[in-house]
Order: structure tokens, then sequence, then C-alpha cells
């Protein structure tokens, strides 16, 4: 055969070119010298229209060669299929590795670090996969339940967005390179005894890194460890230090109080302690007929929180106030010191508040907020003491931090010293500080007079991209390590899996400073502890530490605390503020769902509505309608936001319980260097926080731009107004009227007795067999802090949409949490929340509609969805009353990273486009209780089977259980004369029920209104 | 004088409802011109075009629907149902007027429903088509579409019997079968008529295909009689049965607006004045464009618009009624319902409705107004658009606010059921109705011939 290719070109003739030039025959412009030249195959190539493929075919191809050539085809392809294997040995499990079973999940001990602090945790693992995090049922910060942070932060372990390899100067290298020049910059700080050399940790509450650390600082003893992260609860250390002259840790014993103040405290949503806490505090609120004792909850705050929420009586105020409210709650008490000044009304509730507190001597608690300033917690801690609550309700500890410091003060002198020069060397062990420091230390510009700067992070963030250095940190589900819990109970962290991207540990990075780059995680903290036990066999202590997760009996003992004798003659308590003026003041807070914005990428979170203003995707300037009609601003409106001379753009939310004339600026957002899901969300409120009063602040200016920003939530109603307040939705009465009419949520509607049926009577209830699964919830308890919807995504592997999908209202989760105000709209008295999940009705108006009988019931009353059968007709979801129905409008999972995959939960399907999904009350948990006690014949246990949002409650607000056996828990609760059905007058006889809300108010104060 | 000389308008001379000077060869000869000999107005051409590019568009949307699912479309979870199930039950409403015409006139020995049967009975079939499109296109998983057939197989499942969806299957394929075999049995006369003027061996053969030997014997036509007769028999009792059941789709369902008695009558009368607009929306033009004012005279127009009055009076009680029980009801839901259509985010569409529905067709009164072709033409399409609205109504703003406020989507009025990428949807449904129209004059009689206005006297032939 004759192939010729067009690869031999002949020399091209410039002396002809030239002749033909000079000729004038040529044309004047050309598009090669082949075209000047007119050689044969410039000619030819214009005469094909693909000339490289046709002239591979030859010109003359005959019927015979073409045969030859599709018969060698044909043969060399068979041929081609019997080739060898590579001789690689695959190599079976001869003896499977202990513990991994297929398809059976593991429970691992570990512990979640909460802002430093440890929150005990069991991590489902399959098959080496870590799925869900699980609260550790006996460690004292979790209780079996965790926050909404410990649920995602499965999710960021496995962003694809993570950082996975080390850089320098954004070029990839390798961590010899780095530890060649760490050792250099170390080596030559080394003989100046450290000076120049700076850390930067977040809060440290784990021994084994502080005794890194502090053998570092020992070697190098002019080298400095500072500390700093937006939540760095330096109020609550200074006030300590004010009122008892050292560092002290207060933890508070809200199962022992019957009246509880917080002044602008979120006590039951933030801080090391929040999981507890709320576990506590729900202790003494849930009231049944026997015992309808209850604490009364009084809260004063300056931006809405959900504590406020939960509050018997709340005061909205300027955040400058609260410390006037402590003031005179404290000068009734008889504590001497400068009085505040208060509105009459405020007086009045004030007298009020000290009344009641009195009246239950050692049995009370008054909280201060962490965003208060130090003297609050001073006079709290003064305040505590006359009442006698200390040793009750309140107790105090040694300080559970490694090393307490004031860390703004801290990031400040860090900030003086790299200005000035004075580092040269600045290692940044966490945290994302350029970010998030306050923008008046001008992190930025400083970190150009470092010579050497390092940044250990999960993410390639802000920081990092001013650093010469970045090295991937390993996730805490990929690391060793050890953490302390609010009342200094250690826990040991332990990996679920390998680093994703070999990263290393803040531990390492000690070491490797301390100059030993190859230290392993394990050695270190194994060995530490190892120096630090006084077990005498010190193996079996470790490997029950280990699978316990944490050391019992840890916690740091109780300790005497007597108020200094010069309290009242201190500066800050001697001279109290001028009240609160007239313009607009400024909260920042921690963002709700993604704290500080560590969270930014995570979707989960992202996409999680924020407890009270159910926004998602973005953070906004909240303001109070009134200040809204002042300003001319609605929600959506961009407002230029100027406050000490800085200026930022953000959106408004006019929100209906914030306090008249107060600003809230949720910080987090507007990150400007994230992954792709933290991209271009709300606006970086960090711009405006300044050190010198971090949280609050007044003259604030607020001007309204003309631009527009479309703001996302998931409840697009805000109040229970518009003739609304005939639904009995939610059911709520005061104790006293509880104890009058203990049966007043049903008698709020009407349900239909369940024998009044056309079918022959009680054919419906005969269907079923054994098992009667059903719910009850406890609005009384519950306080919305939505970690059972984040819960329920990691189990459900459910979906995120998007921020553009949750304003087309498509967002996925199966549990959500409503909030609805009561009263007035302008100035409600307060705020409800309601976590919807599916109802498993009786009478499901879903099953009948869907015309494939995809939804059925089951014998045991689960209303089952069939996803193989659905052909997403949307029925079902429209005659659902409750709306709880999710849909799968697009493929959601087209906008999935490969390595969130891992996440998945393998016992739960993965729904495509076009199908209906909706809570199944944890199938799955159901079906494995069913086997575990099938196989060892008996009846499955109450309590054995714990849905995802059950078991994450810190409030135990959710309870799931078999109604058929009288004796289970959740039977007794639908037998409270508080259980009602929602909408039952519809007859849909909802196997998921509530209990009525009831609240405490004070007598003497109108009731239910502050 | 041979039978087919006979004066028809003679034949009835208190009913004009042929002009005067017509035989049964010049009806003949006019009505079946246009479909073998007369060339086609370029307006045909146009309209052919313009229908074309309108499907073309419509597969576009469909194509790209079918590739990236329905999250294409503004539905969502308060509001599941948007545009497909609109324009479904208003097709279906539509094809009501022909089947009302061609069985219950029929039964009822109207003989002014001949010049128009044929034509609403081809409307019939088309808007039928255009219905049934829409279950499939609205469906997550249309590539199995077909578990809602009761079929064996190896799933050994069964549709649920319970759902009025699976009811809707069965109505409307019923209701297509009866409505295609009417109109084609009633076709099989004209068929033979074309058949003899066909000029091509092509048009001999499909036509002769179709008449299925008929040579007009009267044998022929005593079976062809009886057939019509059994035929209207049957598809009688599903000019009332159909929309009744695709109102359950709504009544069955416990949504405030949805869960209510009345549907079933009001939706029957709502179809049928809605078939009626159309009817007169079709026939107006074509009436005037290929000259047929001598078969479908002034009187024609004034009795449909004496339907449309009575069916609208009916329509409007139902409006009336369905407020009224909202109130005395004293469930606050329903009564929510009711004044969140009139005062809601939807009040547009909810008064326009009103406008249209109750209010335009009060112009019927007048006799003027019932014989003025155009501005019959202009009410029609007004009461098109408002029985649109109807469904648009029924379906959106119960959805968009029912039980529990915090599940509300009310925070957008008309996007909720704008499509968001396909803008060519809301042209598609006029688009289809353009070529259908076209098709049909194209392809089969418009309208009766000789024979069908004698049927109802076999002592004439």
């Amino acid at each position: 055969m004759s192939i010729e290719f067009l690869d031999e070109q002949k020399p091209i003739d410039f002396e002809a070119i030239r002749a033909k030039l000079a000729a004038g025959q040529s044309p004047r412009y050309w598009r090669s010298l082949d075209e000047l030249a007119e050689t044969e195959e410039f000619t030819e190539f214009l005469h094909r229209e693909f000339p490289a493929q046709a002239s591979v075919w030859p010109e003359d191809v005959s019927r015979r060669n073409f045969l030859k050539l599709m018969g060698a085809s044909l043969s060399l392809g068979g041929l081609a299929a019997c080739s060898r294997q590579p001789d690689e040995k695959i190599v079976p499990y001869v003896k499977a590795p202990e513990d991994v079973i297929p398809g059976t999940a593991l429970p691992y001990a570990t512990a979640y670090s909460s802002s430093g602090y440890a929150m005990g945790a069991l991590v489902t693992s399959f098959m080496g996969r870590p799925t869900k995090v699980e609260g550790h049922p006996t460690h004292p910060a979790s209780l079996g339940a965790t926050d909404l942070f410990a649920q995602a932060s499965i999710l960021t372990m496995y962003d694809p967005d993570r950082s996975s390899t080390i850089l320098n100067s954004g070029r990839e290298s390798i961590w010899d390179s780095f530890y060649g020049a760490l050792s250099g910059r170390v080596d030559a700080a080394r003989l100046k005894q450290g000076a120049g050399l700076s850390i930067l940790t977040e809060t440290v509450t784990s021994p084994a890194l502080a005794n890194q650390i502090k053998a570092l600082l020992t070697a190098l003893p002019k080298a400095k460890w500072h500390q700093y992260q937006p939540a760095s609860r330096d109020s609550a250390k200074t006030g300590a230090v004010m009122a008892y002259g050292e560092a002290t840790d207060t933890q508070y014993h809200l199962d022992r109080a019957n009246v509880i103040v917080s002044l602008d405290a979120d006590f039951l949503s933030s801080g090391p302690g929040a999981v507890r806490y709320t576990h506590d505090f729900s202790s003494k609120r849930l009231a049944n007929a026997d015992h309808p004792e209850m604490s009364r909850l009084y809260a004063v705050e300056s931006t809405p929180n959900n504590t406020g929420a939960m509050a018997d009586h709340r005061l909205g105020v300027r955040p400058g106030q609260i410390e006037h409210f402590a003031r005179a709650i404290a000068g009734k008490m008889g504590i001497a010191l400068a009085a505040g000044t208060l509105e009459p009304a405020h007086e009045k509730w004030v007298d009020a508040v000290v009344r009641d507190l009195k009246k239950d001597p050692k049995s009370s608690v008054v909280i201060p907020g962490d965003n208060q300033p130090a003297v609050v917690h001073a006079l709290a801690h003064a305040i505590n003491q006359a009442l006698g609550n200390t040793g009750t309700t309140v107790t105090y500890t040694a300080p559970v931090e490694a090393n307490p410091v004031d860390q703004l003060a801290s990031i400040k002198e860090l900030a003086g010293d790299m200005e000035a020069g004075r580092v040269d060397t600045l290692i940044i062990l966490g945290g994302n500080p350029v970010y998030t420091a306050p923008a008046d230390l001008k992190l930025e510009s400083a970190m150009d007079k470092v010579a050497f700067r390092t940044h250990l992070s999960l993410y390639d963030d802000e920081t990092s991209r001013l650093c010469h250095w970045h090295i991937p940190e390993t996730h805490y589900l990929e690391q060793w390590g050890d953490l302390r819990a609010f009342d200094g109970t250690i826990s040991v962290v332990q990996p679920l899996i390998a680093p994703l991207y070999f990263g290393k540990s803040s531990l390492e990075m000690v070491a490797a400073i301390n100059g030993q780059p190859n230290a392993a995680m394990y050695d270190l903290v194994r060995d530490y502890w190892k120096s630090q036990s006084t077990a005498p066999d010190f193996e079996h202590y470790w490997k029950t530490t280990l699978s316990d997760g944490f050391l019992a009996e840890s916690k740091f003992p109780d300790k005497l605390v007597k108020l200094t004798a010069d309290f009242s003659k201190q500066p800050a308590v001697a001279n109290p503020p001028s009240p609160a003026g007239t313009g607009l003041d400024v909260v920042f807070r921690l963002d709700p769902t993604i704290g500080d914005g560590f969270y930014a990428n995570n979707a989960w979170l992202q996409e999680l509505p924020k407890p009270l203003t159910k926004l998602v995707w973005d953070n906004a300037a909240l303001i109070s309608p009134r200040t809204a009609q002042k300003l001319g601003a609605a929600t959506n409106d961009v407002v230029e936001l100027a406050y000490k001379g800085r200026i930022v753009k953000a959106a408004v939310w006019v929100m209906p319980v914030q306090p008249e004339g107060v600003v809230t600026l949720y910080l987090g957002y507007g990150r400007s260097r994230t992954g792709k899901v933290g991209k271009g969300t709300g606006f970086n409120a960090y711009a405006l926080q300044t050190s010198d009063a971090p949280w609050f602040g007044s003259d604030l200016a607020i001007t309204k731009t003309g631009a527009t920003y479309k703001l996302a939530t998931t409840q697009t109603i805000a109040n229970m107004n518009d003739g609304l307040t005939t639904r009995p939705i939610i059911r709520e009465a005061t104790l006293e009227e509880f104890k009058e009419h203990p049966d007043f949520a049903q008698e709020m509607a009407e349900t239909p007795e369940k024998d009044v049926t056309l079918f022959p009577q009680g054919l419906k209830d005969n269907n079923y067999d054994g098992n009667a699964w059903g719910m009850a919830i406890d609005l009384n308890v519950c306080t919305g802090c939505s970690a059972c919807t984040i819960a329920c995504q990691a189990e459900n592997n459910i979906a995120v949409v998007g921020k553009e999908q949750v304003i087309r209202r498509r967002v996925m989760h199966w549990i959500r949490v409503d909030r609805y105000y009561k009263g007035d709209p302008e100035n409600p008295e307060g705020t409800v929340h309601q976590p919807v999940p599916c109802m498993h009705c009786e009478n499901a108006p879903c099953e009948v509609v869907c015309p494939v009988a995809a939804t059925n019931h089951s014998k045991e009353g689960l209303n089952d969805m069939v996803y193989n059968r659905c052909i997403g007709t949307r029925y079902c979801s429209n005659n659902c009353p409750y709306k709880v129905r999710r849909y799968n409008f697009l493929e959601w999972d087209e906008f999935e990273g490969e390595s969130t995959k891992l996440q998945k939960n393998p016992n739960v399907t993965v729904r495509t486009r076009g199908v209906m999904e909706k809570c199944t009350y944890c199938v799955q948990r159901i079906n494995k209780a069913r086997i575990d006690a099938k196989k060892e014949d008996r009846p499955i246990r109450d309590g054995e089977i714990v849905t995802a949002c059950q078991a994450v409650c810190p409030a135990s607000a959710i309870v799931f259980g078999n109604l058929a056996d009288p004796e289970s828990r959740v039977s007794k609760l639908k037998t409270n004369p508080r259980n009602y059905a929602l909408l039952g007058e519809l007859n849909t006889r909802p196997r998921t029920t509530y209990l009525a809300k009831v609240t405490n108010p004070n007598p003497e104060l109108e009731s239910g209104k502050a | 004088m041979s039978p087919h000389d006979t004066n028809v308008a003679a034949l009835e001379p208190s009913i004009p409802l042929i002009a005067p000077g017509h035989t049964y060869t010049t009806i003949s000869d006019k009505v079946a011109g246009i479909v073998v000999t007369e060339p086609q107005p370029k307006s045909w051409k146009f309209g052919i075009l313009i229908g074309a590019i309108g499907v073309m568009i419509l597969n576009t949307a469909v194509i790209y629907l079918f590739y990236k699912g329905i999250g294409i479309w503004g539905v969502n979870i308060p509001v599941g149902w948007g545009w497909a199930i609109i324009n479904f039950v208003w097709w279906i409403g539509i094809g009501h007027a022909g089947t009302l015409i061609s069985a219950i006139l029929l039964l009822l020995n109207q003989q002014w429903r001949t010049s128009i049967n044929r034509f609403a009975e081809a409307m019939t079939i088309f808007a039928v088509m255009c219905a049934g499109m829409f279950p499939i296109l609205h469906l997550g998983r249309p590539w199995v579409f077909y578990f809602i057939l009761p079929y064996p197989g190896t799933l050994t499942m069964w549709p649920n019997f319970r759902s009025p969806l699976l009811w809707d299957v069965f109505a409307v394929s019923t209701y297509a079968t009866v409505s295609l075999l009417f109109w084609y049995v009633g076709l099989i006369p004209d068929f033979a008529t074309l058949r003899d003027k066909a000029r091509n061996k092509v048009g001999q053969w499909a036509y002769g295909f179709f008449a299925l030997g008929w040579r007009g014997s009267a044998r022929h036509w005593f079976r062809y009689e009886t057939a019509s007769l059994i035929l209207a028999g049957l598809a009688t009792p599903l000019v009332v049965s159909v929309h009744s059941i695709v109102s359950l789709d709504f009544s069955v369902g416990i949504i405030p607006g949805w869960h209510t008695t009345i549907f079933p009558p009001y939706f029957v009368a709502g179809a049928i004045y809605s078939g009626f607009a159309m009817v007169l929306t079709l026939t107006i033009p074509v009436r005037k464009i290929y000259a047929l004012e001598d078969f479908i005279t002034q009187r024609h127009l004034d009795v449909m618009a004496k339907v449309m009055l009575a069916t609208g009076l009916i329509v409007g009680y139902g409006y009336i009624m369905e407020a009224f029980y909202a109130w005395y009801s004293a469930n606050p839901y329903e009564k929510f319902m009711i004044y969140n259509r009139m005062t809601g985010p939807y009040w547009p569409a909810y008064w326009a409705l009103v406008l249209c529905n109750i209010v335009t067709p009060q112009f019927l009164w007048i006799h003027w107004v019932r014989n003025n072709p155009i501005v019959l033409f202009i009410i029609s399409i007004i009461v098109n658009i408002g029985m649109w609205l109807e469904r648009y109504v029924i379906v959106v703003t119960s959805l968009h606010a029912d039980f529990l406020p915090s599940s509300w989507g009310s925070s957008v009025s008309w996007r909720n059921l704008r499509p968001r990428k396909t803008s060519s949807w809301p042209r598609k449904k006029s688009m289809t109705r353009a070529t259908s129209r076209s098709m049909r004059l194209r392809l089969f009689p418009w309208t009766v011939s000789r024979k069908r206005l004698g049927s109802r006297r076999p002592d004439f032939l």
C-alpha cells in the first residue's frame, strides 16, 4: 500500500518568489510562503478541504485493499483483546483487618474542637470512611448531643477546596524544603534566644500542644506565643481577674437554677459549654402535669439570639445599656458601686427581676454575655456571690485554656511588633488572622514587614496568600491530639482516616520548630501522656482512654474564690459609661451558622437557615422595622455602613425582634479568598471591627445606595399576623394557665375522633402490626439551634442546592425549623421555633394521590417513599399540608465534588433528579435495630433507635420510639396533656406530634410581655 | 330534478342555516374544493410557517426540558404544579365543545351543529393531543411515564387506583379514543367525496383508503347513521365525565381552594364555555378567509354566543359560590384562601379572571354583539384567556399559601410560573394551535358536506 504523508516539503525557492514579486504577478498580501511560491503542496492544500486527513487515505484505494485493511484491523483487534494482564498479584484479605466489617458502621471516640474546647464525639466510620459525627453520650460537654458545627465539620474534611499541598510563594513545594527553610530561621533565632520569632495560635486547650510550645519557649525564651481567634472570650477572662484577682473559669449549672438572668448572653448557642448548658436548661423546662415546675429565664439582649427567644421575659436594648442593667441589679443587691442609668420602664423591670432573684437564693444565676465588656462579667460575679449562688448554680475552676491571655491584647501586641519590625519569623498555626483580626490592626500591611511568614491551615486563605509558606493542616478527623472541655475534662483526639492531603497538625509544626521535623503526631501525643501518666500499666490506660474518648475524672476541681477587696474601687467598676446615645449602635457577632468565617466554604452551613433570620448564603445588616422606616430602607436594599472612618456596603435585613437603634453585623462573610462554596457570599463585617471596642459601638452611619441585593431566605412569611392567629399551629400558654387547664393544647383545635370513618370501624388501625413508630417534639425546650437539620443532612445524604435555588424555594432539608414571631409585627413579643419533619400521618394525604403508589404506608406506620417508583408528578407535595416533601428539581449531585461523595451514608440512597424525597424517620436506623433485635430474638428496645435529629438535639426536644409500647418514652410523652397534633383538625392523624409551649412569666411583670 | 340539485336552504325555510341558493352540488364543490382543487391562499402558507416555527421551538424547549429536568421551570415546593397542569386542564376543557356539539347536539337534533361540528371535532382531537402532552412533560422522570399505566409487568406493581391522576389517564385516553372514532366515522362519506374529486393518484388512493369503500348506498347510510348514534350515546357521558374527573385532581386534594365539591359541575361548564370560545376563535377567521359565510351564517355565531353566555353564567355562579362557601364555612384556611386570592400577591390574576369570565360575556346579552363577528372574536379570545387564568388561579394561588405560613412561597407573584431558560414556553401553546389549525384545514374537510347535512333526513335521499 502506498500511503503518503504530507510530511516532506520541498525547500522553498526564494529566488523564484522574488522574481514573481518583481514582475508584479503575485498577490500583495499572502498567507504563506508556500502560496507565494505556488508550490505543489500549496495547490494541493487549496484543492482539498481536509488535506491532512484526506491524504492519509490513498487515492487509488481498491476493494481488495479495503478488505485487506479491514481484515487486518479485525484480527489485530481480536489479538489485542487476548493480551496478558500485568503480572501484579492482588492479595485478598487472608485475615481481614480487625474491626473492618463491610457494611457495618463502627463508631470511634474522638473530640471536636469547638473554638479550642473539646466536644466529645463518636464518629461513624464505614470501612475506614468517616461519615457522621455523633455526640459522645458521657462526655460532659456533649452528653450525646453536638452543635451544628460539629455535625457539619465532616463535610469540611471532604471539602474538595481544602488546601492539598505545601505552597512556597504560591508554588508547590515539599515538607523537606519547608523544613530546610524553617530550621535556618529557627537556628538564626536561637542565636538571639528566640527574639524575633513569634508563634500565633488560636485558643489552645491541648495539654500536649501547650507542652510543646512551652518547651519551645523554654529553649527560646525571647520567642513569643500569641493567641487570637474572634471567639476569644476575653471579657470573661478579664472579668474574672477583676472580680477574683486571678484567672478563673466559670461554669454554670442550669439544672439547679430556678431563676436565670442573661445579660446579653447567648449561653444556649455560643460558648464552649453551650451544648451542655442547653441540656441542663432544658431539664428544668420539661413541664408535665405531675411536675409543672419550671425555671424562669430573663434575657436582656442587644441583638436577637436563641437564648432570648427562649426567655420568659425578653428585653431588647442597646448594647451599651447592658452594663447599666448589671449595675442596677448589683446596686439593688447591696453591692456598693456606681449605679446604672435606666429608663423608668426598665427600672420597674429590674425591680421585679431582683425580687425574683432574691426570692430563691442559691438557686438563681446571672450570666453575662461574652460580647459584653469585662466589667459586666465582674459585676455578674459579684451578683452571683451576693445571691449565694457560688457552689450551687455557679462553680469556678482553674482556667481551661493552657495560657489564658487577653487575646485581643495579644494580637495587638503582635501587630505592633510586626509593624515595628521586631518580628522576623512568624509562624501562624491555624486561624485566619489576616481576615479575622480587627481592621484597625492593619495586619495585612504589617505582614510585609516580617521576613519569614508561615501559615498552617486547612485552606489556602487570606492569610496564606500573604505568607511565604502555606502548610496544609490536618482536619481533626485526620489527626492525633488532645483537648480539654469547658470543665477541664481531657479528650484524646484520634484520627478516623489517614490525612487526605498529607497535612500537618499544629503539634507536628511545633515539633518541627523544636527540631523534630518527622515526629509523628501519634508519638507526640502518646509520649506526652506517657510522661504524665501515673498508671501502672500505661498501655492499658492509653487504650482505655482511646476507646472511652476522654479521661474520666479529669475535670478540674472546683475552686474557692473570693471577691477582691478593692472590687468596687477598680476604675472600670467605679466609672459607669454614659448612657447610650440616640444614634445607631453597631453590634458585631459571630455568624450563627458559619462562625468566624472558617466554615464559609461549608455548603451545609451556608445553606442552613440562620435560626432567627432564616437567611441563607449571606449575612446582612439587621435593623428593626422602625429603624428601617426611619432610614427608608427595606430588606434587600444595599446600604453603606460608615463606622469609625471605615465604609462597608451591606444588604439590609429588617428583623422584627431587633432592638430599636441597633444594627447587627454578623462576622464571617465576605471572604476574599475561599473555595467555590464561600465565594461571593455576604459582606465582610471584620472590615468595620476595631480593637478598642470589638463587639459593639455607637455612631454608625447608614446611607442608602439605591442598589439592591437579593437575599435568600427559606421562610418568607415572618409573622403570625395576617389573620393567622386563628391558626392553632403553635400552641402556647403560661405556666399558670397550664396548671389550671392542662389540656389547653388539645382544646385549641378540634381533632376528629379516630373511629369516625366511612370504612368498617377500625379498618386502618388494624392494619398496624407490632411496632408503631412515632415522634414527639417538645416546643418548650427547642431553642431553634438547627443542629437537627444538619444532622439529618449528614445522615441522609441530603443535597445542597445553592442560593439561587433557595430563592426558588427548592431547599432540600428534611427537617426544617420554622420560626414565628408572636404579637405585634412591628415589635413582637418573642420568637418561637418549631422543627417540622415528615409527620408520618396515619391518614396521609400524600399517599392517596400518588398515581404510581410510590409513597406507601408501612405496617409499622412509616410513610415510605419508594424512589425507584417515583415518576415525579409532585402531587404528593401539593397535597401535603405540612409541605415537608422535598423534590429533586434538577440533578443536585452534579454540583458535588468527587471527595464529598466519600461522606455519603452507604445505607441511604442518593436521590436522582425528578424524584420526591422526605424524612424517613431514619428508616435505615430502624432497620439496623430490627436486624440486631432479630438476631438476638428479642423485641426492639426503647431507645435503641435514635433518629439523627433526636441524637443531636442538645435539649432532647425530639423523642422517637414505639407507640405500641406504652412504657416507651415517646408513648409517655404522648400522654402528656401538652401533646397536640399539628393540623390534627384535618384528620391526617400525624405520628409526629408536638408538646405545646409553656412559658413561666413573672406575674409581677405584665404577662408574656417585657 | 335530481336530489343533488335540491335547494338546501329551502328545506328549512324557518332556519336560515345555509345561505339561499345553495344546492348539494355547490356545497360539495365549495367544501371539497378547499381541500382538493383550490390553490391554498398565501395566509395558509404563512400560518403553516408560523406554526412550524412554533413547533420547532416547542421541540427545542422539550428537548432541553428532558435533558435538564423540571427545574428549568419555575415550579417549586409550595407550588408543585404550574404551566404544564394549567395547560393540560385548559386544553382538555377546550376539547369539550367539540364533543358537546357532535354528541349531545346530535342526540338533541340541533340542526345548526352540522356546519361547525367537524370543525369542533377536529379541534377536540388536537386539543386532546396538546393536553395529553403536558402531563408527560411535567413528570420529573418522563422516561418512566408508563408506570402510571396498569400493565402486567415483572414489577408486579399496579398503579394506585385511588389517585385522581390515574383516573385522568383513563378518562383522557377514553375521551381521545371516542373523539377520534367519532370524528373518523363522520368523515367517511366525506372521504368518499374527496376520493371522487381527487385529481391525482395519491389523493385518490389515500382518501379512498380512509373512505373504506364507501359508495353511498342506502345500507351504508343506514349503518353510518346507527354508528353515529351509538357513538353519540357513548360520547355524551364523556362530555360530563372527563372534566369532572380532571376537576377531581383538585377536589380530592385537601388544599384550601382545591378541596371543594362544586368543582365537577363548575369545571364542565367552564370546559364548554372555553370550548365554544375556541370554536369561535377558529371559526371566525376561517369563515372569512375561505369565504364560508354561506355555510357558517350569522345564526351559527349567534347560537354559539348564546351557549357561551349560558355557560359563562354558570361559571360565574361557581366563582361566587366558591367565595360564599369560604366565608360561610367559617374555616380559617378557606377564608384566608379566598381573601388571599382577592388581595394576595396573585390578585391581578384573580381580578383579570373575573373581568374576562364574568364581566365580558355579559355583552353577549346584546343581539348586536352576538351578530358582529369581530366583536365576537375579541370576546372569544378574552374568554380563552380568562379560562386559562381560572386554572392558573386554582393551581397557583391555592398552593402558594396553604396551611403553615412557614412553607408559603409568596415572595414572587408571577415568577413562580415563569420558565427560567426556555422563554419560548408560554408561546408554545399558541404555536401548536396555529399549526394544528392549518394542518386540519389542509388535510380534512373543515365542515359538513351535503350528506352530513341531510343525514337527519333520510327520506330525502
